[in-house]
């Protein structure tokens, strides 16, 4: 087995501390080491965005990031977008709207319509598909789940 | 939320927008789908794959893998010797003994402490092949001479020792054949002014599932064996699981965590669950196998590849005159459910319009490929879109608007097919009707094909397809019943433990709406219990658009009891006849005046507080009034058949072959809407699905080999990609359904390909016979590079 290192960041606002092989994934960090399942794996190759998560406020796939990257950072999972306003927010948006099937892309998606509602982007459903472009859904048809970034995106809008 | 309250008002919940019940929870990231469930004492399994397409095994060498450290067992067919073989046919082991037929075969497995040690271990082992040639399509399996994939019997033998042959050798490569017929062909043939006859190539797709498959197994200290898992059928994989172990199935148990998606490919049993169950075994531990992307490309069903030959006819003023099918299905190289998918295309062509002769042809063929299992339309989109294309050539051939032709052949309510098919209810004419209407579909037709030469490169067409698919279940088992436990608690909480199981698709909303409608509680009254098969009643599965259709009679039929219960409570206790009682908004109420007598709660409170203390708890199971079709596929198979038509417009880029769907207009028979929410979501989903096979997804396989295991060059739809979509709903009030409602889980990725076919011809004046409509594939059609299909076997 690989060399550890021992990292520290901050995770969905707590202080981490952990020791990691230097070939393990944030993924892998996330679900098996920090018992984070939420942020989802579907394909372990940054093609479809279920793993995503922020890092300093940038949405990456964890699949593709290495743990020991995550040192200094600050990170935040579904779960810690879940605890929040705007995750509450966007969850009954999502509810409401009906872009929950499976679900298993949801997380995913959901912190990628947080980081659009972050940089207070456009709010039209042209622009919202793109910015949810690398994120697959085999269930939905992407339809509601625009529908409820649009609601959202609205909101927060009228909210700022 | 609002909708939940409406029913305390006394309004109906049917129709309206409900949400998802589980959708909070998932959209939390707690929901614990199997990948985020780990056992105590749990081991990682991985699986060998053979790599190489068709081989003897000569030898196979784990003495590495086995002293790795971290490794529990390592296991090959040789250490379970009294493995059985499973699947549709019976053909397939699900640790492979002396021949590897495709490179997903399983040769050996691992269990360790870690996924990465049994990685590990899988590198150590060695196996050595003896190559054999290769049957890389269905049409060279059928030539003489062509190598013989299941020439041998396959036999088992039970821990006491019975034999038993459970597959008879195959000396042709033929693993199942269809025939239908009704008529006279030859006469129809006869009879006919317009005749068209066509080669038409369905390509591979697969489900892509968003979460993975995977597995965990594990035997309890009595060897009750527990399993959790994905599937869309548990119980039916009690029984294969049971039969595996020789063991009582009422001694397995299977609990489905939340699924990360199905469509189908969930339906058959696999090797790994066995194999997981045979680590379980020799470990004594609970053990996870979960796939890889990779491993889920390579080693998860497909959709069936079809080679199709249809001739068909009409006379002068447009009616259908008759129909020839051959067909050619690439089985791959075990029989999973795809070999059985002509039952349905079967329907399509007998039944969709009314055609009096018709004559079908089916042989589903071993090859080296992947195997073809079920997946959401089940035959019917390659079918369909046989049958499309062939309508509008014909209409074409004799002159008429295409819509007319179809409205001249299209069924009517109270229609009796051939096949024995009643569509008690149908609205085909107005789905017809109101496709072509929001979509403008006549007069853009008819423009856009002036345009064929105008030199423009950009061209745009509509196309139309409908289609027919059972909607009321479908016999194919000996029951296609599904069984309800309702039990109301003393604070008038409802727990609906019904057979069905979510597979994403919204069942549990929608049955816990139809329970609620008859017992005028709130939606937030109701939770569903539906994962485990010690608890929750028979069912046959999620398939076959069934769930709503028969689950939900089930359900309503459980929640009419406990209603009658109730009221016959409440009428002893207020000495009124029964009749003029009434649930209504959480309440006993006299019905005409509307007066409250009391609270269901309070009144459930005062029956369990009684000295003759009863339970509101009450069981219903419900099996369809259908039919088992005979042996020459005679029979109302369905409860209920739902239609629907869809109507694409496209741009095609005659430059570069791409092909843009714009707006899909859909009009859709289900009979009633009952939650209008989830309704809209199947059938935009549908929609996308169906707009990846007739453009973006192609499995290639070369050889037996796919080529691209992956999302990077397995494409799917993305959001930027999809068309407009606007939906109609024809609600035709089904006499059987659940509050008149249909089965739809299917309908909506039917007809797409088909109509995007019908389109780009619309545009372009150019025919593809072939799917994928990728960019490469269409450009060379246009360039009239593109060989169209041939049929190159015997008859
Ligand atoms: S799992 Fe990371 S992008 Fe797919
Ligand atoms: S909801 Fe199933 S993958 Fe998106």
């Amino acid at each position: 087995m690989s060399a550890t290192i021992d990292i520290r960041f901050r995770l969905n606002g707590v202080d981490t501390e952990v020791s990691v092989p230097a070939t393990m994934s944030a993924l892998e960090m996330l679900r098996d080491r920090l018992d984070l399942t939420g942020t989802k794996y579907a394909c372990g190759e940054g093609e479809c965005g279920a793993c995503t998560i922020s890092v300093d406020g940038v949405t990456v796939n964890s699949c593709l990031m290495f743990a020991a990257d995550c040192d200094g950072r600050e990170l935040m999972t579904i779960e810690g977008l879940a605890a929040s306003s705007v995750g509450e927010a966007l969850r009954a948006s999502f509810t409401r709207n009906g872009a929950v099937q499976c679900g298993f892309c949801t997380p995913g998606i959901m912190m990628q319509a947080h980081s659009v509602l972050q940089k207070h982007g456009s709010c039209e459903p042209a622009d919202l598909k793109r910015t949810i472009e690398g994120n697959l859904c085999r269930c939905t048809g992407y339809v509601k789940i625009i529908d409820s970034m649009a609601e959202a995106c609205v909101a927060a809008d009228e909210g700022a | 939320m609002g909708v939940a309250l409406d029913i305390t008002r006394g309004e109906t919940l049917i129709g309206k927008r409900v949400p998802k019940m589980d959708a909070p929870e998932k959209a939390s990231g707690k929901t614990r789908y199997i990948h985020d469930i780990n056992l105590p004492g749990q081991l990682h399994a991985k699986i060998l794959h053979a790599g190489v397409v068709h081989a003897r095994i000569v030898s196979i060498d784990t003495s590495a893998a086995r002293a790795l450290p971290g490794v529990h067992a390592v296991i090959t067919a040789a250490d379970v010797p009294w493995q059985r073989p499973i699947g549709v046919a019976k053909d397939h082991l699900p640790l492979k003994t002396d021949r590897v037929r495709s490179p997903r075969d399983e040769i050996a497995a691992v269990a360790a402490d870690s996924a990465e040690i049994a990685e590990a271990a899988l590198n150590l082992i060695k196996v050595v092949y003896d190559p054999l040639p290769i049957v890389s399509s269905a049409e060279d399996a059928l030539q003489p001479g062509a190598p013989l994939l299941h020439g041998e019997e396959l036999a088992w033998t039970s821990p006491d020792g019975r034999r038993e042959v459970l597959h008879a050798p195959s000396l042709d490569n033929v693993a199942m054949t269809f025939n239908y017929a009704q008529g006279d062909v030859t006469y129809g043939e006869a009879e006919s002014d317009a005749v068209v006859e066509d080669v038409f190539w369905l390509h591979y797709v697969t489900h892509c599932c968003m979460g993975v498959s995977g597995v965990i197994a594990e035997f309890e200290a009595n060897e009750n064996l527990r399993l959790y898992s994905n599937t869309q059928v548990p119980f039916l994989h009690k029984r294969e699981f049971a039969e595996l172990l020789g063991i009582d199935p009422g001694r397995v148990r299977i609990i489905q965590p939340p699924i990360g998606g199905g469509f189908g490919s969930k339906l058959d049993i696999y090797p790994f669950e066995p194999i997981a169950i045979f680590l379980a075994k020799i470990t004594r531990r609970p053990i996870k196998l979960v796939f890889t992307r990779e491993e889920e490309f390579m080693a998860s069903p497909t959709r069936q590849p079809v080679l199709l030959r249809l001739r068909s006819g009409c006379k002068r003023d447009g009616t259908l005159t008759f129909r020839t099918i051959d067909t050619l299905h690439d089985n791959g190289a075990y029989t999973s459910w795809g070999a059985t998918t002509p039952f349905v295309m079967m329907q399509t062509f007998s039944s969709l319009y009314r055609v009096p002769h018709c004559q079908y042809r089916t042989r589903a063929v071993y090859t080296n490929n992947p195997y073809a299992g079920s997946f959401r339309g089940y035959g019917n989109l390659q079918a369909t879109f046989a049958v499309e294309a062939h309508m509008d050539k014909l209409a074409d051939a004799i002159g008429m608007d295409p819509l007319a032709f179809r409205f001249k052949n299209a069924q009517e309510p109270g229609e009796v097919t051939p096949q024995g098919m009643l569509f008690k209810s149908c609205g085909f004419k107005d789905c017809l009707e109101t496709a072509a209407l929001r979509s403008d579909y006549s007069r853009k037709h008819a423009e856009y094909r002036a345009k064929w030469h105008d030199g423009n490169p950009v061209k745009r067409g509509v196309g139309m397809a409908s289609m027919l698919h059972v909607a009321g279940g479908a016999k194919i088992y000996p029951s296609d019943g599904c069984g309800t436990i309702l039990k109301i608690d003393d604070f008038a909480h409802v727990t609906l433990i019904t057979g069905a199981s979510e597979i994403g698709q919204g069942s549990e909303t929608v049955l816990a709406q139809l329970v609620c409608e008859e017992l005028a509680l709130p939606l937030s009254a109701v939770t569903v219990v539906n994962n485990d098969t010690d608890i929750t009643p028979w069912d046959v599965g999620v398939h076959a658009s069934r769930t709503t259709f028969i689950a939900g009679n089930s359900a309503i039929g459980a929640a009419r009891k406990a209603k009658a219960k109730i009221l016959a409570a409440a009428s002893a206790k207020f000495e009124l006849p029964v009749d003029r009682l009434e649930l209504r908004a959480g309440h006993i109420v006299e019905k005409d005046s509307g007066n409250r007598f009391i609270e269901i709660g309070k009144l459930i409170r005062s029956l369990h507080f009684s000295d003759k203390a009863e339970l509101v708890m009450t069981t219903h199971y419900y099996e369809p009034p259908s039919q088992h079709q005979d042996r020459e596929f005679k029979g109302d198979v369905s409860a209920a058949y739902a239609w629907a038509t869809q109507v694409v417009e496209v741009e095609v880029d005659t430059m570069t072959g791409i092909v843009r769907l714009l707006r899909v207009t859909g009009a859709h028979d289900v009979g009633r809407v009952l939650n209008r929410l989830g309704i809209e979501g199947q059938i935009e989903g549908g929609i996308v699905m169906g707009q990846g096979y007739a453009t973006t997804e192609d499995l290639i396989v070369e050889n037996g080999v796919v080529r691209n295991p992956s999302f990077r060059d397995y494409k799917l739809v993305t959001a930027p990609e999809i068309p407009e979509i606007d939906i109609s709903f024809i609600e035709t009030m089904d006499g059987e359904g659940p509050q008149g409602a249909k089965g739809v889980g299917e309908a909506p990725a039917i007809c797409v390909a088909a109509a995007v076919a019908n389109a780009i011809y619309n545009a372009t004046g150019v025919r593809l016979y072939a799917l994928p409509f990728t960019p490469e594939n269409v450009y060379r059609a246009l360039k009239q590079q593109a060989r169209p299909p041939v049929w190159r076997v015997a008859p």
